[in-house]
């Protein structure tokens, strides 16, 4: 399916990633929004509010981030492509319902434009410290996606990509950004609606009566039903049959949450998206994503300048699920890696799991409040060759 | 490799700063097809009296997304001149309002170049073009962005229907700049 070209501003435009992405979503069809402003990411939601009635679409300003996230995913539910957008602290407010986006399995994007924290932290300034929040925020187990952009055109590219997996797996789709990328202004290219492709949601065949709205076949992905079409059906966040109805024995339990995780963990290889140079040869990789990752890659030509030669580079764009079968892989092959990441160590953890202590892991922490110094991920690189 | 340009803007709230900087890093990265980011701050800062930006230009993408070490300045308030005026060092270039800075001498070898932006704004009728002229007076005396690219960089980000006022801005700027240049009546700080 080709994009809507009422919601794709085609050209060549001078944007801030919150509100490439902003255009991303509409691009991808999203017309709900439901949401609560907060620094760094209420460009976002401006963006939506302005461009909204050109195309049809409904933004609400809710009370708080509680409500925004309960807001999608019934707006997901009466057929319509939903998104919010928040940092820390909302996102902190949104976990309970992610779990629920999660359990029901609705299609939405939530965006967390990342500042500083623990609590209400550095409102004006980048951070990358909700990464781990991002897997295992909500309670229970599950599986979600998360993606990272490191540039306004990737804030654009991404969240239509973010979309477009919501819609296949029919998960909530967190998008990553942080202060830096968000409140940057590059050059963004939007192309013509009939290059951006875009997933449809996959509705029942069945008839009204004859849907069950968590039967599914080999993909292990339920069809959903288009609301209006005449379908009676009960989604609860309990334990439930694919009736939708509780039930809340081991059995179900069982059947119904090891297939959240399966639906993802077996299509990890579609999810996948990270970019590699160099690692033919590589003795030391290099692992980065969002701004960090374009910092990492002045670090890194600073160590080829001092005559390092052999540094692998690996930027995760997909971050969650993580790429752990490439981890692995390279961890026979490598000396080290080394991990720098706005927080005081998060996906470093990921990548020390997979690594299995046949290499090193070197992590470059940096509390956030601004990006690191591509100097101190030189320095960083120059021990792991030792 | 070509060394980046590195410019610091700043100014108060009000004096149109962000879009400045705004059609400065457009003119780079869409109409000279060079490679450019645009930072503005934000909080507190933002919204007294002090107001900046900052642009890096490159020939090749800008990983380190922050001013290093500035090599241009267009200064246009006395405050933003204190607190950014000694960022610069030998062969850097200082832009500043003339009515607004009065560049104290330091010894280093800057090229000062001023230009009574409100004042010509004010003598348009229009105060609020201050910034666009700043922006013309910018491209003809750096000529970091060129003429043309800058002129519609200008014309693609002022609101419908001013166009021609912010053209004819743009123009003063630019032309008082060329004058300038030509009379060689810069100062050395």
């Amino acid at each position: 399916m080709k994009a809507d070209p009422a919601g794709v501003l085609t050209g060549v435009h001078y944007l801030d990633g919150d509100k490439a992405c902003a255009e991303g979503g509409l691009a991808a069809g999203c017309r709900f929004f439901a949401g609560y402003p907060i620094t760094p990411s209420t460009e976002v939601a401006e963006r939506v509010s302005e461009r909204f009635p050109y195309m049809g679409g409904m933004f609400i300003q809710m009370e708080d981030e509680l409500a925004s996230m309960a807001a999608i995913l019934g707006g997901s539910w009466a057929g319509v492509k939903s998104m919010t957008v928040t940092s820390g602290p909302g996102f902190s407010l949104m976990m309970e319902n992610i779990g629920l986006g999660a359990m029901l399995e609705t299609p939405c994007v939530v965006v967390n434009v990342q500042r500083g924290g623990p609590s209400t932290g550095l409102p004006t300034l980048p951070g990358q410290a909700d990464m781990m929040q991002a897997r295992w925020g909500s309670h229970g187990d599950y599986r979600l996606i998360a993606l990272s952009p490191n540039s306004p055109q990737e804030c654009f590219d991404l969240t239509i990509t973010a979309f477009n997996f919501s819609e296949k797996y029919r998960v909530p789709v967190l998008f990553m950004m942080d202060e830096c990328v968000g409140h940057m202004t590059e050059k963004v290219v939007i192309p013509e609606a009939d290059k951006i492709d875009l997933t449809e949601r996959r509705y029942t065949k069945k008839k009204p009566g004859e849907y069950l709205p968590y039967a599914y076949g080999e993909d292990l992905i339920p069809d959903m039903a288009k609301a209006g079409d005449g379908h009676f059906f009960h989604v609860t966040g309990l334990t439930h049959d694919e009736r939708g109805y509780p039930d809340m024995t081991w059995e179900m339990q069982e059947k119904c949450v090891h297939r959240l995780i399966d639906k993802i963990d077996k299509n990890v290889d579609e999810i996948f998206m990270i970019e590699e140079e160099n690692m033919d040869k590589a003795e030391v990789v290099v692992i980065s994503y969002g701004i960090t990752s374009r910092v990492a890659l002045r670090g890194i030509q600073l160590a080829e300048q001092a005559g390092m030669k052999n540094i692998g580079r690996m930027r995760l764009i997909t971050v969650w699920p993580f790429p752990e079968k490439r981890i692995r892989e390279l961890a026979k092959k490598v000396k080290a890696f080394v991990v720098p990441e706005m927080n005081y160590g998060q996906m470093v953890l990921e990548v020390e799991r997979c690594a299995g202590g046949q290499c090193k892991t070197i992590l470059v922490p940096h509390g956030g409040g601004t990006v690191h110094k591509p100097e101190t991920i030189y320095q960083a690189i120059k021990e792991a060759y030792k | 490799m070509k060394k980046d340009n590195e410019i610091r803007i700043a100014g108060f709230g009000g004096q149109g700063i962000i879009l400045a900087g705004y059609i400065i890093g457009k003119a780079a990265a869409i109409y000279d097809d060079k490679f450019s980011t645009l930072i503005q701050s934000f909080g507190p800062e933002a919204r007294g009296s002090s107001c900046a930006a900052q642009v890096i230009i490159s020939e090749s993408q800008i990983l380190y997304p922050y001013i290093v070490k500035p090599n241009i300045a267009m200064l246009m308030s006395k405050d933003a001149y204190e607190r950014f005026g000694g960022e610069l060092t030998d062969g850097d270039i200082m832009l500043i309002e003339k009515d607004l800075v009065q560049p104290k001498k330091n010894g280093k070898k800057i090229s000062v170049y001023a230009i009574p932006a409100t004042r010509l704004a004010e003598e348009m009728g229009r105060k609020i073009v201050t910034n666009i002229i700043m922006v013309g007076f910018f491209s003809a005396i750096t000529q970091i962005t060129s003429y043309e690219a800058t002129r519609k960089a200008v014309e693609s980000s002022v609101p419908p229907g001013t166009q021609e006022l912010n053209l004819k801005a743009f123009e003063t700027g630019y032309n008082y700049g060329k004058k300038l240049l030509s009379s060689s009546e810069k100062n050395v700080a």
